[in-house]
């Protein structure tokens, strides 16, 4: 009967795992895009910005048994994304004698990509200006700035969101975007 | 258009506005900043849809990164071990040169006391001849004591 019993547990620790599995890939197809589009926007560097999202994946992975579902799993995955790029700066400024170059693309070339086909050329070159001066503000931007930045405009996050991700009450996030919107005004009105 | 005028800066606004209301909406309740903070999305949306979507080199990427980290490691080994080969021989360098400088000065000190000691023997052997040359040399006033002296001797 024992036996029969073991058995019967280890179909279900089977099952359960296979299952974890199921949910996780699923969890990896929905959000896997907007992990890797934020780190992208914060690093500028795509071979940086793949990398820090296969790392994000693997950590939620391996901690997936301990996830409790208090938050969205979104938030989950932002959360060990903005740590793990954390880290990486933190590394870099550590280890200065690594290599310091980095493939970071200039700012013309992030603020080539418009949606093309909307309003007319005029309005393109105009749009493609402005889009590289918000980039230059962002660049100049502190880290929390700019993470708090990017996940409000264009993640379009809650700021009750944004704080559950970085661990910053409400207050500070809001106050962080501010100075980061104070910026982008000065950049988009100096660059007139 | 004039960006910092348009949008002026909301620090001085009164803070009691609805605490709820989404700062978000606040910010961007100007249309102009509204339009340039939509267009910044759809870039980095249309930039991140495009390389997400790129076709992937990763087997080429980990194969040049493996490559490097070997080139790496030994070129690190050869570098340890020429310097640890040259550590080597430079302290047996030394050793060496330690041991003949000893081995000279040995000798020097050998030569020293050769001299020394034929400088002892040939004052020792002037002193024994002047001795003896003092000895045999008799002063005339002298003489006739040593004749009785020499037929005493005879007898």
């Amino acid at each position: 009967m024992e036996p029969m019993i073991r058995a019967t547990a280890e179909e279900i620790a089977a099952r359960e795992l296979a299952t974890a599995n199921e949910e996780f890939s699923r969890v990896v197809e929905r959000h896997r895009p907007q992990v890797f589009r934020f780190l992208l926007a914060s690093t500028r560097d795509l071979d940086l910005a793949e990398t820090l999202t296969q790392e994000c994946f693997l950590k939620a992975h391996r901690n997936w048994s301990s996830f409790r579902g208090e938050s969205s799993a979104m938030t989950w995955l932002m959360r060990i994304a903005i740590n793990l790029q954390k880290d990486h700066w933190r590394n870099r400024r550590m280890q200065f004698w690594r290599q310091t170059r980095t493939n970071a693309v200039d700012l013309d070339e992030a603020s080539e990509w418009l949606p093309s086909g909307e309003g007319s050329v005029e309005r393109q070159l105009l749009a493609r200006e402005r889009v590289g001066q918000v980039w230059e503000a962002v660049k100049g931007l502190s880290e929390r700035q700019r993470t708090v930045f990017l996940l409000r405009y264009v993640e379009e996050q809650e700021l009750s969101e944004i704080a559950r991700e970085t661990g910053l009450s409400e207050g500070t996030v809001k106050a962080h975007l501010s100075r980061a919107l104070t910026r982008v005004r000065a950049e988009l009105g100096g660059g007139r | 258009m004039r960006f910092g005028a348009r949008f002026g800066d909301r620090r001085g606004e009164p803070a009691g506005r609805d605490e709820q209301a989404d700062a978000g909406a606040g910010e961007t309740e100007d249309l102009a900043l509204e339009q340039v903070l939509k267009d910044f999305r759809m870039s980095v949306c249309a930039w991140s849809e495009a390389a997400y979507n790129r076709p992937r080199t990763a087997a080429q990427v980990v194969r040049r990164r493996s490559w490097r980290l070997a080139a790496g490691w030994a070129l690190g080994l050869a570098l340890a071990a020429g310097g640890v080969s040259g550590a080597v021989f430079e302290r047996h360098q030394r050793q060496q040169m330690a041991r003949a400088a000893a081995r000279q000065r040995l000798v020097q000190e050998r030569q020293r006391l050769v001299r020394e000691q034929q400088a002892r023997e040939e004052e020792e052997d002037l002193l024994a001849k002047v001795d003896s040359d003092v000895s045999r040399e008799v002063p005339s006033a002298m003489e006739p004591l040593a004749q009785l002296m020499a037929e005493d001797e005879r007898k």
